[in-house]
């Protein structure tokens, strides 16, 4: 059964399955005649746009090192590691297109010069700075498909049905809201053992609270209109009402939600690499990268290059989305900007 | 009012219960009592040194029997003392807020102030090429992770610049000014960003509202009614929204406090995490789910002193 999950095609019918669902969530959503007045407004918005052309560019680079390809015989390289087969590994640092080893007493030459220098292991901080794109998006993905169908439909049911539904699920998220975070989130990672999987799903548990407390507000809004009466009225059920009804009306603000939160998410994700608890040794991350640096930047001659790849391509997500966030809000709701 | 206190006073207690299950599910999910002897006595120690040492802590119990023993000591405020250092508890929290407090109060009202100038200044200029420029300059403040921001301030600043120290603490004095400085100054960059964008919307939502066209329609100014009207009202709305956050302060920041090496809490959460010390972990959690029941309290009295028509019942 692994056997048949880890193999190559598997895996890359995996990654373009979850590309193609998002693509389809999205086709769907824009049957709805609010998000076509908002893709309308957004394509007015050049902040807006860059933003997405911007994060575009990083799925494709996610996508080229998640898809994989066999290696005749041995294990499969990804597409990235094919393009930059030619970058031949160093011993250790080398500052950015040196050919000398750093602070090597005998002056021993580099194999060859690297844009962004070479790491501790002699690692084209280039290349692993592009690598680690496919560790923040995994993240980012997989916590993001666990907690907003979580934190939507709790929502949803706690504001519609209110009473003791509304009761029980609100005890439940302020009692999580009201551990500390940080504490819950290296519990559970303590509890459930490193990797990307548990990482998203520790990621997953605390961060649906603030997106169904949201959900919660504007189901109990949209409750009070006039149409839920009338589709009452009309006998339809409850399910009918919740999925036909109330999901497409607040569904604008679960994708804002969504792309505010995965730069939360990918923020996270450099906190816990700190902590001991972020993406397991080998994998190529921004967080370990910056972590890194804590030791790099006091030594003498400090390494700046391997903590300030990992920073800027970090920034360059987390601003993105953050900007589109606003934008789509923007999109959807004009009055408010 | 007061009958409000009570039931949410009461309300709280079902909430606490939930945390001390969870956190206690988790600890014993995490660790065997056989590996938090090793944890805390080092692998050396094995034998009965380790069997004693977890029956003078009650380890070798019936799970039930634990549950409700730590329940009995949580709810009389006994929380024991130290794994890792011996302190008691008490001691080791009351030590730790004074530091903790010293970086987030100041930083916290200096944060709050500049903000609030920022995002009214762009409240003024809404809508012009400089306001969508601070706009995303806040946004980008909030894209950078705090590792970065210590790392690079203490790298460039301390070490390559040598104007304070990188490192460490110390009581009292001029001297714990310089230590301060820093973790402070980092402290408000790291909200600067967040909070302007938030004050923003705030003061942008109250612009939307009925009485400012009213005081359009009634001839006053523009900078009046910013200046008068909204200021006042977004300021109500702000505040609630502030004191929210002010229990939690005496939390202090985990990442500064430990990437600084301040001894606050946490800094103490931080190593209570790395040495498995039970006690001080499970203390925090409690404390810092009273610290937030507190702040959702605090928030609904502000609400109602605020605004007349909210009744408290």
């Amino acid at each position: 059964m692994s056997a048949i999950f880890n193999h190559w095609l598997t895996q890359n019918a995996l990654v373009i399955g979850s590309f193609a669902l998002v693509f389809f969530l999205l086709r769907a959503g824009a049957r709805n005649e609010r998000w076509q007045r908002a893709w309308v407004r957004l394509k007015c918005d050049r902040t807006g746009l860059i933003a997405l052309g911007i994060i575009c560019v990083y799925l494709l680079v996610g996508a080229l090192e998640m898809l994989r390809v066999p290696n005749g015989g041995g294990p499969t390289r990804s597409i990235i590691d094919v393009l930059t087969a030619s970058i031949a590994p160093e011993k250790t640092y080398s500052a950015p297109l040196a050919d000398e080893l750093l602070a090597s007493p005998l002056h021993e030459k580099t194999v060859g010069r690297h844009l962004l220098g070479t790491d501790v292991l002699g690692k084209d901080v280039f290349v692993e700075t592009l690598k680690a794109c496919r560790t923040a998006l995994i993240i980012g993905g997989l916590t993001t498909a666990i907690y907003i169908p979580l934190g939507a439909l709790l929502g949803i049911l706690a504001g519609y049905f209110r009473r003791w539904v509304d009761d029980v699920i609100q005890y439940i998220y302020s009692t999580l809201a009201s551990i500390p975070e940080i504490l819950l989130l290296v519990a559970i990672l303590l509890v459930l053992g490193k990797g990307l999987g548990t990482m998203a799903l520790a990621l997953g548990i605390t961060g649906w609270v603030g997106l169904c407390r949201l959900i919660r507000g504007e189901t109990m809004r949209q409750s009070e209109r006039p149409y839920i009466a009338a589709a009452r009225a009309l006998g339809q059920t409850h399910w009918k009402i919740v999925i036909h009804h109330l999901l497409p009306n607040v569904m604008h603000l679960v994708l804002i939600s969504a792309v505010l939160g995965f730069s939360n998410i990918v923020l996270a994700e450099a906190i816990l690499s700190y902590l001991g608890v972020g993406a397991p040794v080998g994998t190529a991350s921004w967080g370990a990268m910056i972590d890194s640096g804590r030791t790099e930047l006091s030594r003498d001659p400090f390494v700046w290059w391997n903590i300030s790849a990992a920073t800027v391509a970090l920034f360059g997500l987390v601003l993105a989305l953050n900007l589109l966030g606003d934008a789509l809000r923007r999109a959807f709701d004009p009055k408010r900007g | 009012m007061l009958s409000y206190l009570v039931r949410r006073l009461l309300y709280a207690v079902p909430i606490l219960f939930g945390v001390i299950l969870i956190t206690f599910f988790l600890d014993n999910v995490m660790m065997t009592p056989n590996e938090k002897a090793g944890r805390v006595l080092g692998n050396k120690a094995v034998g009965k040194t380790r069997e004693e040492w977890i029956r003078n802590r009650g380890l070798d119990l019936p799970m039930p029997t634990q549950f409700v023993r730590y329940v009995k000591k949580t709810v009389t405020l006994d929380f024991g003392t130290s794994w890792q250092t011996g302190r008691e508890v008490r001691k080791i929290f009351l030590n730790g807020a004074g530091p903790s407090l010293l970086i987030t109060v100041p930083g916290f009202f200096a944060a709050f102030t500049a903000s609030l100038a920022l995002a009214l200044f762009q409240v003024f200029v809404r809508d012009s090429p400089l306001d969508r420029g601070l706009t995303i300059a806040t946004v980008a403040l909030m894209s950078i992770p705090t590792m970065v921001y210590v790392i690079f301030g203490q790298a460039v600043i301390a070490l390559g610049l040598s104007y304070f120290p990188a490192y460490g603490f110390s009581y009292g004095g001029f001297g714990m000014v310089r230590f301060l400085l820093l973790p402070v100054a980092i402290f408000i960059m790291i909200n600067l960003g967040y909070n302007t964008r938030l004050y923003r919307a705030i003061f942008l939502e109250e612009i939307q509202q009925d009485y400012v066209r009213t005081a359009l329609a009634k001839g006053l100014s523009g900078t009046r009614i910013l200046t008068v009207h909204v200021f006042k009202n977004g300021l109500i709305a702000l505040i609630t929204l502030v004191v929210a956050q002010l229990p939690k302060l005496v939390l202090g920041s985990l990442l500064i406090e430990s990437l600084f090496g301040i001894p606050g809490l946490g800094n103490v959460l931080v190593q209570a995490i790395q040495n498995a010390d039970q006690p001080v972990v499970m203390a925090s959690v409690i404390l810092g789910s009273v610290l937030y029941i507190t702040g959702l309290i605090l928030t609904d009295i502000c609400y109602a002193l605020a605004d007349p028509r909210i009744r408290l019942s």
